[in-house]
C-alpha cells in the first residue's frame, strides 16, 4: 500500500501583522482580518528562497526517519515562486539531501496545488514500482503585489512527503482529481506579480472545484465526512475552508488542527501540505483524514489518508524535526519596510 | 565567481563533504587528497559532516563587496566543527546575539547571486543551535 513514509516543514521565522500592511495603505485592519480570518503571515528571510525552503523541509524529513538517499527515486518540487525561469529546483534539493545521481527530477507549477500533484505523481511511480521511495515538495515565497488584497496573506513556507510503499505513518487509500480550464488566477511570463479575478476565483474557482474533488472522491470510496477525523482543505484565507467544510458536512473540529492560515498566511504550493502535516504531528494510529487541495487555473486534488501504527513506532521519530506548530511559535515581527526589503519589493540603484 | 567553480564545489557547499585519513583519523575541510601527517601511509577518504559546531570567534560584516551588500550587518564566524576542521561562514542571527562559544547548527540558505541573470550561489549558513 502506498503511503506517507515521512514528512517534514519549514517556515520562515519572520511575521508581519495584516494591521502592519493595512496602516501602510490606508486600509481598515480590522475589516481586513476580519474579512480575511488571517492576522499575521510569514517572510522570508533576505537569503531565503523556494529552494533553501524545500531543501530544509526535506532535510527535516529524513531527519525524522533512517531512509537511504539513494534509495530516493524522484524528486518533485511544487512551487509558483521557484528562483529560475529555466533550471529545475528539484535538481538543487535532490543534490541537498544526497539523493543525486539516480534519480527522476521535475518542478511542477499548478498555483497552489502543484505540491499534491507531486504528491500524486510519486504515488503513481511507486506503485508502479518504478521507484523505491519519491520526494514531494510544495513550497514558496508567495507572491502578492503592494496594495493588492494577496498582499495581505501571501506567505513563505513548505513542505515535504517521502511517499514509499513499506510501512507508511499514514497510508494513501484513494486519490483524484477535478480539474478545468478556468482563469480565475495567473501570472503571465515575465511578470513580478500574479493577477486574479478577485471575487471571481472564489465559486467558480475554489468552491467548485474542491466541491468537484470531494464529490468524486465519495462516489468512488463510499466514504462520507463522518469517516474521518480530521480533515485539511486549501487555505487561501480562513473563511473559504471554513464555508466550504460546512457545504460539504464537515464539522469545524475536523479542520481545527490543519487550520494554520491565521498566522501562517497562505503559503501557495505549501499550504494544504502544511495543513496536513499539522494534522499528522498530533495524528494517532487509526486515524483518517481527508484533504483536498485547490489551484487556481483550476484544481483540485482529494486524497483519503489512514493513519498506521508505524506513526508511534520507534522507526519514526517524530519529535526529531520541528512540529508546524513549533515552528509558528516565537515569531521575529517585522514592520512593512522591513518585510518589503526582505520580499525584494525596494528598487535598488543597480 | 564562475560557474565551474561553483559547480565543482557543490558537495562542500551543500553538504560539507570532506575527507578523512583512515589512518590517523584527521578529519579535513576543505577536503584534502593527501595526508600531512601520515603521508604515504595515509588512507583519504570522503566524510560528510554533520555539520554542527561552535563558534570559534567573529565578526560584524557592515560593509561588504558588491554581492554581499544587501545583506549588511551581517555576522561572519569562524566555526569549530564537532569533527575537528574550522570553516569560514555566516551566522544567521542579529550581530548582538552571536557570542564566542556559541554553539551552531547548518541551515540551507542562498549565498550570493551572479547578478540579476546569473546564477545562484546556494550553501551552507548557521543559525544558533536551540
Amino acid at each position: 500500500m502506498v503511503g506517507i513514509i515521512t514528512y517534514g516543514v519549514y517556515i520562515p521565522k519572520y511575521r508581519i501583522k495584516v494591521e502592519e500592511i493595512a496602516r501602510v495603505w490606508g486600509a481598515n485592519a480590522a475589516d481586513i482580518a476580519g474579512g480575511l480570518g488571517v492576522y499575521s503571515k510569514s517572510v522570508p528571510d533576505l537569503d531565503e528562497d523556494t529552494a533553501t525552503i524545500a531543501v530544509e523541509a526535506a532535510r527535516h524529513a529524513l531527519k525524522r526517519r533512517e531512509i537511504n538517499p539513494a534509495d530516493i527515486g524522484a524528486v518533485y518540487v511544487g512551487s509558483e515562486s521557484h528562483p529560475y525561469a529555466v533550471k529545475p529546483t528539484a535538481c538543487t534539493v535532490g543534490e541537498a539531501i544526497g539523493a543525486t545521481p539516480y534519480m527522476t527530477a521535475a518542478d511542477y507549477e499548478f498555483a497552489c496545488k502543484a505540491g499534491t500533484a507531486a504528491i500524486q505523481t510519486c504515488m503513481g511511480l511507486v506503485k508502479s514500482q518504478m521507484i523505491t521511495y519519491g520526494v514531494a515538495i510544495g513550497s514558496d515565497v508567495a507572491q502578492g503585489a503592494p496594495s493588492d488584497a494577496l498582499e495581505y496573506t501571501a506567505a513563505a513556507g513548505g513542505a515535504a512527503f517521502v511517499i514509499g510503499r513499506d510501512d507508511p505513518v499514514a497510508r494513501i487509500n484513494h486519490t483524484c482529481s477535478f480539474t478545468t480550464d478556468t482563469p480565475d488566477f495567473w501570472r503571465r511570463e515575465g511578470q513580478d506579480y500574479p493577477r486574479h479575478g478577485g471575487r471571481f476565483t472564489g465559486d467558480p474557482g475554489y468552491f467548485k472545484h474542491i466541491q468537484g474533488s470531494v464529490r468524486l472522491i465519495f462516489e468512488q470510496t463510499g466514504k462520507n465526512p463522518k469517516d474521518y477525523d480530521y480533515a485539511v482543505f486549501h487555505q487561501p484565507n480562513a473563511k473559504f475552508p471554513q464555508r466550504v467544510a460546512k457545504i460539504l458536512g464537515f464539522t469545524a473540529e475536523q479542520i481545527k488542527p490543519g487550520l494554520v492560515v491565521p498566522r501562517l498566511g497562505n503559503t501557495y504550493s505549501g499550504s494544504s501540505m502544511i495543513g496536513l502535516a499539522a494534522t499528522l504531528d498530533i495524528a494517532k494510529a487509526g486515524d483518517r483524514i481527508f484533504v483536498a487541495s485547490f489551484g487556481s487555473g483550476a484544481g483540485s486534488d482529494a486524497f483519503d489518508i489512514e493513519v498506521t501504527d508505524a506513526i508511534e513506532s520507534g522507526a519514526f521519530r517524530r519529535d526529531a524535526a520541528p512540529s508546524v506548530e513549533k515552528l509558528l511559535a516565537s515569531p521575529k515581527w517585522v514592520d512593512y519596510a522591513t518585510y518589503a526589503r526582505h520580499k525584494g519589493k525596494i528598487v535598488m540603484q543597480k | 565567481m564562475s560557474v565551474a567553480r561553483f559547480w565543482r564545489k557543490i558537495p562542500q557547499r551543500y553538504n560539507l563533504i570532506g575527507t578523512q585519513c583512515t589512518t590517523c583519523g584527521r578529519y579535513f575541510f576543505p577536503p584534502r587528497t593527501f595526508c600531512p601527517e601520515c603521508r604515504r601511509a595515509g588512507n583519504i577518504v570522503d566524510h560528510k559532516f554533520r555539520g554542527y559546531g561552535t563558534v570559534v570567534t567573529h565578526t560584524v560584516i557592515r560593509t561588504a563587496s558588491e554581492q554581499f551588500e544587501q545583506m549588511t550587518p551581517y555576522v561572519l564566524a569562524i566555526v569549530e566543527l564537532d569533527e575537528g576542521p574550522r570553516i569560514t561562514a555566516q551566522i544567521v542571527c542579529e550581530p548582538e546575539e552571536v557570542f564566542i562559544g556559541m554553539k551552531v547548527t547548518p541551515v540551507f540558505r542562498r549565498i550570493a547571486a551572479d547578478g540579476e541573470s546569473g546564477v545562484i550561489h546556494y550553501g551552507t549558513k548557521y543559525v544558533p543551535a536551540e
